[in-house]
């Protein structure tokens, strides 16, 4: 394998928390993103899956140093990100671009599909301003959508043709690493579907790298080659995205795959489902040792001595559980 | 037959139109029976259920025709007087975002046995024992102490538990659950999908379950019906419309799920979008995404016709035998 485009070492992000009288008291942090590393190769496409809270989203802002890191190391081609200079960052920037879950919040109302386009290309000067035009019509066919709607705004197209627009965005510095934060959650399964195709079409015409966020592990697994799972901060299982879902070796992700519900009534009836008690702990104050202990059904007293380590099972499937292999037994 | 709907059409007047939000729709619900209504936003599957509640806003709201009749009474044309006995009292409802249906500033105490104390002879303090038996059934821990916090001290999940024991708690005999789990997490939402099995399981009372997810109907409905720009397309019992849809748009709803296809090929999509239902059409309203579609369909106004005895679609070629 050639060296990954970017590679993430420890990563930690935490977010303090004050209380007291006019907040002066230091209540410990929210640990968001708690030692994550990781390691994407050019045109990979990683699917990151986990609960609301878990840290997928502020790990998608770490990478693109839109929050401050606590710890470890971003690497983009071996410059490290949580050390460049703000200029440095912003020449970076150009290769990572982000995707966001709700084309109804994140494309501005007042701009035309135009300006939304063009302005990245004006901002980082790559395009002439004479030229803008054509490329934006370049754009907007590649992400399948006609250049005569240029002048429009977003209130005048659908979600899924938003969720387009925004793609078009992204895609307007020729970026090497897309980071798309949930992008199909609030589109309806048919418009889903072309999305998913459209991610998957760019990926494999441009070369891009993609790293997707999502909760729905059945849309994860068609797109992705690898998939990561987190739990309150920290990866728990990574793996070929086929071995994960199919062979998911953590607890945690058996009882994530077995909670969604199948579109197939003779097997959803009869199939025993593992339904975790509880809501996912405060990343504030985890749990001791493995912070899924309290709700998992397989949990014992030593997996409460020490946070478990991911480690690799078989080929490049890795799973942080202790008792992974009995369990499988 | 506890509820019998014919030929609803709520339509919403505003300025840029006439939407027809929900154009035609009948259907009958028996007393313990669990219906899903499907569809994609827009679709009409929850104007049609807050039609029933008397919650479309009027104006810009209408109820154009149609009767609704719930033991005897016709939810849509009945006294002020008389729906409010019924609802909240025999038909409750549940919403999609749990953090927004709680009043923030009122304890969940009193939010808990408000609906006992307007339609029952109930003092508060018996009202309140209900309520923290209430809470207990719907798995709330530590519900003694519970009872009393604000709802911004719940989790998602938590919240979504104590609508659910708010709407069950005048013991209805239909409960109406609005996308009840879209805004929570799968593990949360399996929580959910099994308490609402276990209470109707309890109670017997009547489930209408509107949701966008295929997969949350298959196990929890025994009858599910699907809704495009307004009217139903097909209606069938849960094994056969998953099994043996006719419809080209159930039959494209499903091919277009991605788990049920093949890893790394390219996803089946139903090309185009939605109709503006503000724009009058003639024939079938999806027509225009069909890959079946005939001259035919943009003229007939299809109507639902039996394929078996449970279970009936509106396509007029599968009618005719052509597909």
């Amino acid at each position: 394998m050639t060296a990954p485009i970017l590679e993430l070492r420890d990563v930690r992000t935490h977010f303090p928390v004050r209380g007291g009288f006019l907040a002066r008291r230091d209540a410990g942090a929210v640990k968001a993103v708690d030692g994550v590393s990781l390691s994407l190769a050019r045109g990979e496409v990683l699917g990151l899956v986990g609960e609301s809270g878990c840290g997928k989203s502020t790990l998608a802002r770490t990478i693109m140093q839109l929050v401050p890191t606590t710890g470890g190391a971003v690497i983009l081609e071996g410059k490290n990100l949580t050390t460049g200079t703000d200029a440095e960052i912003e020449a970076v920037r150009r290769d990572l671009q982000m995707v966001f879950q709700d084309p109804y919040a994140s494309l501005n109302p007042r701009m035309t599909v135009h300006d939304t386009i063009a302005e990245p290309l004006l901002v980082h000067r790559v395009c002439a301003r004479a030229d803008t035009t054509a490329r934006v019509a370049e754009l907007m066919t590649l992400v399948g959508l006609a250049p005569r709607f240029m002048q429009k705004y977003p209130h005048e197209f659908s979600g899924g043709q938003r969720q387009r627009i925004a793609i078009a965005r992204a895609l307007a510095l020729n970026p090497k690493i897309i980071i798309a934060d949930e992008p199909v959650s609030a589109l309806d399964v048919s418009i889903q579907a072309q999305i998913l195709n459209l991610l998957a079409q760019l990926v494999r015409r441009m070369g891009l790298s993609l790293i997707f966020i999502a909760h729905d592990l059945s849309v994860v697994k068609h797109i992705s080659d690898r998939v990561a799972v987190m739990y309150l901060g920290k990866i728990v299982e990574l793996g070929p995205a086929s071995d994960v879902i199919e062979r998911p070796r953590h607890p945690y992700t058996r009882a994530l795959i077995s909670a969604i519900p199948t579109p197939n009534p003779g097997r959803e009836r009869t199939r025993k489902r593992i339904v975790l008690p509880g809501d996912p702990p405060s990343p504030i104050n985890p749990p001791r040792g493995c912070a899924f202990h309290p709700r998992c059904p397989h949990a014992q007293e030593r997996c409460q001595a020490a946070v478990p380590p991911l480690e690799k099972l078989e080929g490049s499937h890795e799973v942080a559980c202790i008792r992974a292999e009995e369990i499988w037994q | 037959m506890l509820l019998s709907v014919k030929d609803l059409r709520t339509y919403f007047h505003t300025r840029s139109g006439v939407y027809r939000a929900v154009d035609g729709v009948s259907f009958d619900l028996r007393r313990g029976e669990t219906l899903g209504i499907v569809g994609e936003s827009g679709s009409g599957k929850s104007v049609t259920c807050y039609s029933l509640m008397g919650l479309v806003p009027q104006p810009p709201g209408r109820i154009e025709s149609g009767t609704a009749m719930f033991d005897g009474a016709d939810l849509l044309h009945c006294a002020p007087r008389r729906l409010q006995a019924i609802r909240g009292k025999r038909i409750s409802m549940i919403f999609q975002d749990p953090m927004t249906s709680l009043n923030p500033y009122l304890r969940i105490s009193e939010q808990l046995i408000e609906p006992l104390l307007i339609h029952e002879k109930i003092s508060r303090k018996a009202a309140l024992a209900r309520a923290l038996e209430m809470l207990e059934a719907v798995g709330i821990n530590d519900a003694a102490k519970r009872i009393h916090y604000h709802p911004h001290e719940f989790s998602g999940g938590m919240r979504q538990r104590v609508m659910i024991a708010m709407a069950l708690i005048t013991k209805p005999e239909l409960l109406i659950a609005d996308e009840p789990t879209t805004a929570l997490d799968v593990t949360v939402q399996a929580q959910i999908l099994e308490l609402i099995k276990k209470m109707q399981h309890e109670s017997g009372m009547a489930v209408i379950f509107i949701t966008h997810d295929l997969g949350v109907v298959s196990g929890l409905c025994d009858r599910v019906q699907v809704m495009y720009a307004g009217r139903i397309v097909e209606t069938a019992d849960t094994r056969t419309l998953f099994y043996h849809p006719r419809h080209p748009y159930t039959i494209g709803l499903q091919r277009s799920i991605p788990s049920l296809q093949k890893k790394g090929g390219e996803l089946f999509t139903i090309k185009g979008l939605p109709p503006d239902v503000s724009k009058p059409f003639r024939g079938c309203a999806f027509a225009e995404r069909c890959e079946h579609a005939k001259p035919l369909c943009n003229e007939k106004d299809p109507q639902l016709a039996p394929v078996s005895p449970t279970h009936a679609q509106t396509c007029l070629r599968v009618q005719a035998g052509e597909i």
